[in-house]
């Protein structure tokens, strides 16, 4: 079986600053941006005073689920973080669900989760130094043994690598376990087809019968139980990392 | 011809080396999953709870596992490439 697993693909190049490849992943984040605004157009339509009509009633519930997730989890101090938190979760959510259409989910590429486990990285520096300055920044090092400062540095560095590691591997695990499912489906159905005698089986055996109906059971928890898994997960660790950065322990 | 066969050949073994990472959270989860059964037999109000916090450790807990996993697909599609062209 000849199996292809590589990565985003290139459409083609900007010939601007030595060329700007415009990839799988970008064309796949606009489709997710204009999803989202969409949704969220969508959404507050026609609001009223009271709620009345379905629409009004959902989106109410998901703004406050968003903003009891961040209370819950960063103090009242933090409450402004629930929009960064909520938009993380929905681009993160939608980007992996992608995946369900066929098309190549924009986690799936390093890149992306790496983009965003930075900014989650900057952020958490700059309520440190805003907690503490900066001379309480670099102390905080050294603390509680002057020689743990490698480590303490090393561990630093280790949050936003596994963030975007973790959120990354789950993703790309799952394609690229369908991607072999799928492959060794058409292998097992071409075997089994071509039992049967003569030009019947030989016609037959083109079509990969076994294809139909298996992987959907994996993709349950490849595609549907770990997008939503890892990207409730990234957001609870960006929320639990930014109120440890601020508190006194 | 025997340089290109020592390079598949390290890949290969450092791919299969790469997911014994993959004991780490198998007993580690397990062990959680285990507490987790033991806390809802003595108290069974707490389920819903206790499944959350279960299944955001255990995917925390995921992570190692991962990290051993990308590593062997990284061996397994894209090293030998990049070590051919560098023969």
């Amino acid at each position: 079986m000849n199996v292809d697993i590589t990565g985003a693909r290139i459409y083609f190049t900007i010939p601007v600053f030595g060329g700007i490849p415009i990839t799988e992943t970008i064309t796949n984040s606009w489709l997710v941006m204009a999803l989202v605004t969409g949704l969220c157009i969508y959404l507050t339509r026609n609001l009223k005073v009271k709620a009345t009509s379905r629409r009004q009633i959902i989106a109410e519930y998901l703004v406050e689920t968003a903003q009891k997730f961040v209370n819950e989890n960063m103090g009242q101090k933090f409450a402004y973080y629930g929009p960064f938190v909520a938009a993380l979760f929905c681009l993160s959510v939608l980007s992996s669900l992608l995946s369900l259409f066929g098309l190549y989910p924009p986690t799936s590429d390093l890149s992306t989760t790496m983009a965003w486990a930075i900014l989650v990285f900057v952020l958490i520096t700059y309520t440190k130094i805003r907690h503490g300055g900066i001379g309480g920044y670099l102390k905080g090092f050294t603390q509680p043994i002057f020689i743990l400062t490698p480590f303490n540095i090393l561990s630093e560095v280790a949050t936003p690598i596994s963030m975007a590691f973790r959120h990354f591997g789950n993703i790309v695990s799952g394609g690229v376990i369908s991607t072999l499912v799928y492959a060794s489906l058409a292998v097992a159905s071409k075997a089994l087809l071509g039992l049967l005698p003569g030009m019947v089986g030989q016609f037959l055996s083109n079509i990969p019968i076994l294809q139909v109906g298996i992987p959907a059971i994996l993709s349950l928890y490849f595609d549907l139980f770990s997008s939503v898994m890892q990207a409730f997960i990234f957001c609870m660790l960006t929320t639990l990392y930014i109120a440890n950065a601020a508190s006194d322990d | 011809m025997l340089e290109k066969a020592i390079v598949m050949a390290g890949c290969a073994v450092g791919a299969g080396l790469a997911l014994i990472a993959g004991i780490g959270p198998g007993i580690g989860e397990g062990y959680a999953v285990g507490k987790a059964c033991e806390a809802i037999g003595r108290q069974p109000e707490s389920k819903g709870d206790v499944r959350s916090t279960m299944l955001l450790g255990c995917a925390i807990a995921e992570t190692t596992g991962i990290y051993g996993f990308v590593t062997g697909l990284l061996l397994i599609f894209v090293a030998p490439g990049i070590f051919i062209n560098l023969l």
